[in-house]
């Protein structure tokens, strides 16, 4: 998207929807982090293939909500700064997206948990009162369409395919079910977003994630995991210990070799 | 039935005619022995070419050099599939080929047991790997076996996307800060032999060339591309304001080519043998990719049974 094309939303304080902004493209790319590590580690060729169009999607995704965000900030704001130069606890992103590639199955739950999830967001946002945020929910929402059935086909595909697969499925999916609520759990910062009708009525979406993750779940032979303790911290800046680590990496050569062109 | 001596003539007035051998022609069993090798070892170069970039993935500099990066791995992953699919069309499977890369009875390209040590070996790479490739690449559009030089045409294309891309990169180095251009020539320094290595040994050692050349699988020696890549990459470097490693590399009006310094062929057997800085490390990083992923293969074979069982099921009701 050309910074051109981009209409500034002048309705509300601008520094509040920069953030929240911010905030939405944290999880796309903390998440495409992960599966940009994934790239020549696959299972086969094509799932590596996926996975990599998965991860450029979802930085396709970071920069168009970056390149709004650092718009409506000051001219020393640019995407990158935006993606490189904060501190770990100023980054937004839930927990889920920034746990490990501990194995194909849980790299296949978070992408699940996640894609069903972030539909749902898109297809609220395609309904926000800010004219670049529709935009890109709408653009968005046709790549992660496919990335949702993809995590799907492969949830069902290892739940039920053979008994270690199921094994580590469900594995995988105990793991991070305690994760998945913070999605749904909205932040001062979205609610806010929510009240001038740009941000998504996370509260609204709850019922239908949880409904479509459960049916999936179930489809797939998993049986569906008690969900009485929850993790969440991120929204708020409090994360797991794999952040700092992500980050180390992330952030290595603007850290490295400040102010430079790359 | 044509008796063999008849098939065989009819086979070689086909490649004396340009005519491209299809999978189900008859071939010498030479023919195929030698493509499933050479097919399989560039297929093997692609995935393996994987790793040195990937390397960097996690790291690049920018968002939008970060997305280049992933896209050009990603391309890699498409090339190695295509020539796969291509040896496969020989009578060999994918699984049968990644045990050879692994087993190490395949080779491939030994400039990837080269480390990637900064940013700037993603414009080296690139660059000069890349830029060599090609080279040997253009040849294969027009090689004898029909899909080989097919798979290639698509291939070339996107070799040359991949190697603007990383000139660039090393023009953004060149004209930034001292560290930035340090880093590039550091780069250079490192890539330079090993890229004029890739061409593989001279004429008077190639024990291939002779045959290859014959059945038009090859059609310019060793030594006349590695002559051909540096004519062209010599006033690459210039442009950059880079200089190449190379005390005796001189422009010869004679034979207005480039004359260049002995090449450390010691090195080069040395790490065809297995013995490059990460020979190890690269063939681990694919064997764990394969064998790490042996159950999720079993598994959507086994998802597809049962869906298929269910599917007759249901016809049968």
């Amino acid at each position: 998207m050309n910074n051109e094309q981009l209409i500034i939303n002048n309705a509300v304080d601008k520094a509040v929807l920069a953030d929240y902004i911010t905030m939405l493209s944290d999880n796309s790319m903390i998440l495409g982090h992960r599966l940009s590590e994934l790239c020549g580690h696959g299972p086969s060729l094509e799932t590596d293939i996926a996975l990599t169009n998965i991860s450029l999607d979802l930085f396709g995704q970071v920069r168009m909500y970056l390149q709004y965000a650092a718009q409506l900030k000051d001219e020393e704001t640019t995407e990158d700064t935006l993606a490189f130069l904060r501190y770990p606890n100023q980054y937004r992103n839930v927990l889920l997206v920034e746990q490990p590639n501990t194995d194909f199955a849980y790299i296949i739950a978070r992408q699940f948990f996640f894609d069903a999830y972030h539909a749902l967001l898109l297809e609220e946002l395609k309904q926000s009162t800010d004219e670049t945020i529709r935009a890109i929910a709408t653009k968005s929402l046709k790549e992660v369409s496919y990335h949702q059935r993809f995590s799907s086909e492969w949830l069902k595909r290892l739940g039920d395919g053979t008994d270690i697969s199921h094994e580590k499925m469900q594995a995988a999916v105990d793991h991070l079910y305690p994760y998945i609520s913070e999605l749904c759990e909205a932040s001062p910062l979205e609610l806010e977003m929510q009240a001038t009708g740009i941000g998504a009525n996370l509260a609204q979406l709850k019922a239908a994630y949880f409904e479509r993750v459960n049916s999936v779940l179930e489809e797939a032979t998993l049986t569906i995991p008690e969900n009485k303790w929850t993790q969440s911290g991120g929204k708020k800046g409090i994360h797991t210990e794999h952040l700092g680590y992500i980050l180390a990496d992330f952030q290595y050569m603007q850290r490295v070799y400040p102010g430079m062109e790359w | 039935m044509q008796n063999i001596a008849a098939l065989e003539q009819e086979f070689e007035s086909k490649i004396e005619r340009g005519i491209s051998i299809e999978p189900k022609d008859w071939m010498p069993e030479k023919y195929r022995k030698t493509h499933i090798r050479q097919i399989s070892q560039h297929a093997h170069s692609e995935i393996v070419g994987m790793l040195p970039e990937g390397n960097w993935i996690t790291r690049a500099p920018s968002l939008r050099r970060k997305v280049a990066l992933l896209a050009k791995v990603q391309d890699e992953a498409g090339h190695g599939l295509y020539l796969y699919s291509a040896a496969e069309t020989l009578g060999i499977s994918r699984d049968e080929l990644f045990e050879q890369l692994h087993s190490g009875k395949a080779k491939y390209s030994s400039i990837f047991n080269y480390p990637t040590l900064s940013w700037a070996d993603m414009g080296a790479i690139g660059w000069l790997v890349d830029g060599a490739a090609i080279i040997n690449q253009v040849m294969l559009t027009r090689t004898s076996y029909g899909p080989y030089a097919r798979a290639m045409v698509r291939i070339c294309k996107e070799e040359s996307f991949h190697q603007r891309q990383g000139y660039e990169i090393m023009l953004t180095l060149s004209k930034g800060t001292p560290e930035q251009k340090q880093m590039a020539q550091d780069s250079l320094n490192r890539w330079w032999w090993p890229s004029l290595m890739m061409f593989g040994p001279t004429d008077a050692e190639s024990t291939h060339t002779a045959q290859s050349m014959k059945w038009k699988i090859k059609l310019k020696t060793n030594d006349e591309l590695r002559q051909q890549f540096v004519d062209i990459t010599v006033p690459q470097a210039e442009i950059l304001g880079l200089t190449i490693p190379d005390p005796d590399l001189k422009w010869n009006e004679e034979r207005e080519q480039y004359d260049f310094g002995a090449i450390d062929w010691e090195e080069f057997w040395q790490v065809v043998k297995g013995h490059g800085p990460c020979n190890k490390e690269r063939i681990a990083a694919r064997k764990n990719a394969f064998e790490g992923g042996a159950w999720v293969r079993e598994a959507a074979i086994a998802h597809a049974e049962k869906k298929a069982a269910r599917t007759e099921l249901k016809k049968a009701v």
